[in-house]
């Protein structure tokens, strides 16, 4: 059910990849009398038909968010839907030093390649060296390891991106609008994925002069928070635009700020992709009109890229022999035409 | 400033009119001073949010907020006071409320509608306060640690029960408390249920047998035993006051928030704390003040709405929290200094 959306950041990409590939190869082609037959296409490419068993260790974070819990969903369930993959779960954790024990276990056993979506990604990253040292390939998952010697892929999510896209699709709203004033319901501030999206919707807007920030809270990705800093932005601000909003968890509170104040003289952006937005969007009976992704099916695609890696294959549509050394996720924008789609994928 | 003598009190700060100090003296109490030094603190705060923010400030709406918000934490405060005057601590309350909270918003609880909610809340709550004090009275624990330990096994189940999830509340008559139809004279329930719950607490510290004990508990408690009172009772009775009031607290924010999550309640164990001493309460016990408490928390909540009013990050908020702490209790070294 995730497979469309979950290869959407590979195939992204593969397209472009894929078509300069096919230009060089065809005007190639016409000198060639074919002697060279190592052209992409006969390479083997990782796909659903089983093949050469692998054991992931995966060591996923502790399940205390909406998101987070997704993450670990999705890798279980992706893991669940190979018949050639055995995974090893570590129990979620947000302490560093019993991620590293957990890790340090996973190699012992000696697992074909591991998935580690590290509690801290600076200090994990010695224990995700030492596990390259010792053969085991490492799919970095969202937060990253301090150095690329750490892992040999990393797949995560943009966090600029979610900023540059929740400011375009404000700034093609309010375009007409003169003078037009947004406010921003950031995340927890002493993470740096907070000051990502902010520094991204910050240039955003400025392709668009007549829209001008004019505040920002600072929440903690809880429901509680959401609430009391929403309640006291819309107290503070009798007379805005648009409204971004950094997470779609402590969205809930937002809303219900909103809903309590009786307000409705805006429109409203998530992030992340919320089980719980995507309905609102889709009923279009409030303030909330659109979010930008942060997708859990993230952790799906690190198995899809562990298990090739654990069987020495490429990626589908993509020229080269080896899996990419990172991947992107897209933060696309979920509105009410495209919902649909998404639907499958947001989390509770 | 000198003391010319020392009326006899009772810990209300009420003082027995003896001959020496001039009438005003004998008004103004020690606890009377510290109350009107809170008074005079949050009057500059209301100073300052009027002259930076006159429209968004001086606004009855914003009142309704800054009250509302005060409400959840405010009620926790009001037992966590009474522990405090009884020698002890209560490092669990915010993981009770994130308990209590997460399981009356389980589909099941739903299911029963607004008792069911209610119910569960305050059951939860309660039999938390139950484990703390038994622990406590009769397992001769330390508070610290007994509480330390509910602290981390509340937040575990919590976390057990959700699964990470946000449990969204779709029980209209719940939800509705938090709207403002439900407001009655143009107070909101919620600040109803905090003004019960601080004049009850106010009631039973100071004017009850049981509020009196409390305070012979935290002040000696090998002299209160030899005076017959049973000093392991009271404690028990003191963490299920504490675990009730964590219950009221989790319904309040379900009202508030219309969900159960298992971050409820973060850190309000030491909001509760700071804005007890702040409010005169003594860490060692002995004595204790529910409207200081009380004053405390409007404090806290009217900086964070006057920092959001202006603009100000979260960061310079705490900054501001910490030193309001320091200088709450300098001045009340100055002007009430007996200990």
């Amino acid at each position: 059910m995730t497979k469309l959306t979950s290869r959407r950041g590979l195939l992204f990409g593969a397209a472009a990849v894929s078509a300069g590939a096919v230009l060089t190869g065809c005007t190639s082609n016409e000198t060639d009398d074919g002697g060279d037959k190592a052209s992409a296409n006969d390479q083997p490419v990782a796909d659903d038909k089983p093949g050469k068993q692998v054991t992931i260790g995966y060591a996923g974070p502790q399940a205390d968010h909406g998101w987070l819990n997704a993450i670990n969903d999705n890798a279980q369930k992706r893991a669940e839907k190979y018949s050639d993959v055995t995974m090893e779960v570590t129990e979620g954790s947000n302490d560093t030093a019993q991620q590293i024990g957990q890790i340090e276990t996973l190699i012992n056993k000696k697992v074909d390649v591991l998935v580690v979506l590290p509690a801290d990604g600076k200090a994990l990253t010695q224990v995700g060296l030492k596990a390259m040292r010792a053969g085991i390939p490492v799919v970095n998952l969202d937060r990253i390891f301090n150095s690329p010697q750490a892992y040999r892929c990393w797949i995560g999510g943009d966090n600029y991106g979610m900023g540059l896209n929740a400011a375009h699709y404000i700034g093609e709203k309010l375009k007409d609008t003169p003078d037009a004033k947004v406010i921003e319901l950031a995340g927890l501030d002493n993470l740096e994925l907070t000051k990502q999206r902010t520094q991204g919707f910050d240039d955003g807007l400025k392709n668009y002069p007549n829209i001008q920030k004019v505040a920002r809270q600072a929440a903690e990705f809880t429901v509680e928070s959401g609430q009391a800093k929403m309640a006291q932005l819309l107290q503070a601000q009798s007379d805005f635009d648009a409204l971004w909003n950094h997470d779609d968890d402590q969205g809930v509170g937002a809303l219900r700020a909103i809903e309590q104040a009786g307000r409705d003289d805006f429109l409203m952006v998530g992030g992340a992709g919320a089980l719980s937005a995507f309905q609102a969007i889709k009923a279009d009976s409030g303030v909330l009109k659109a979010t930008v992704l942060y997708p859990p099916t993230m952790a799906a695609s690190a198995i899809d890229l562990a298990r090739a890696l654990g069987q020495g294959k490429g990626v589908s549509g993509l020229a080269e022999f080896e899996i990419p050394s990172t991947v992107t996720c897209y933060s696309a924008v979920v509105d009410k035409e495209n919902v649909d789609q998404y639907m499958s994928t947001g989390f509770k | 400033m000198t003391q010319h003598v020392s009326p006899p009190r009772d810990g209300t700060g009420k003082a027995a009119p003896v001959d020496g100090p001039p009438a005003w003296r004998v008004q103004l109490g020690r606890a009377d001073v510290r109350t009107l030094t809170l008074l005079g603190v949050l009057a500059a705060l209301v100073l300052i949010g009027g002259i930076t923010q006159p429209d968004a400030f001086l606004d009855t709406r914003n009142l309704q907020l800054v009250l509302t918000q005060a409400s959840v934490i405010g009620v926790v405060t009001v037992g966590m006071t009474f522990v405090i005057v009884s020698g002890g601590i209560d490092l669990s309350v915010g993981a009770i409320v994130a308990l209590a909270s997460v399981w009356a918003t389980t589909v099941a609880t739903q299911e029963y509608g607004f008792v069911g909610i209610l119910f569960t809340a305050i059951v939860v709550g309660v039999g938390c306060g139950l484990v703390n004090g038994v622990l406590i009275a009769f397992g001769q624990m330390v508070p610290f640690i007994a509480t330390l330990a509910m602290l981390a096994s509340a937040r575990g189940l919590a976390l057990q029960i959700t699964d990470g999830r946000t449990q969204v509340v779709t029980v209209p008559s719940v939800l509705d408390l938090g709207e403002r139809d439900a407001y009655v004279l143009g107070i909101p329930p919620l600040v109803l249920v905090f003004a019960a719950v601080t004049v009850i607490g106010w009631l039973v510290l100071n004017r009850t047998t049981f509020g009196r004990r409390t305070v012979a508990v935290g002040g000696n408690a090998e002299a209160a035993r030899l005076a017959g009172i049973d000093v392991r009772r009271q404690r028990l009775y003191l963490y299920l006051l504490s675990g009730l009031c964590c219950g009221i607290a989790a319904f309040l924010l379900i009202v508030l928030a219309g969900s159960g999550q298992n971050t409820n309640g973060n850190l309000y164990e030491l909001d509760a704390i700071a804005a007890a001493i702040i409010g005169g309460t003594l860490l060692t016990g002995g004595r204790g003040h529910i409207l200081g408490s009380v004053l405390g928390v409007l404090i806290f909540t009217t900086i964070t709405n006057i920092f959001a009013l202006n603009n100000l990050q979260s960061d310079v908020q705490q900054i501001a929290k910490g030193a309001i702490i320091v200088a709450a209790v300098l001045v009340q070294r100055r002007t009430a200094s007996t200990h």
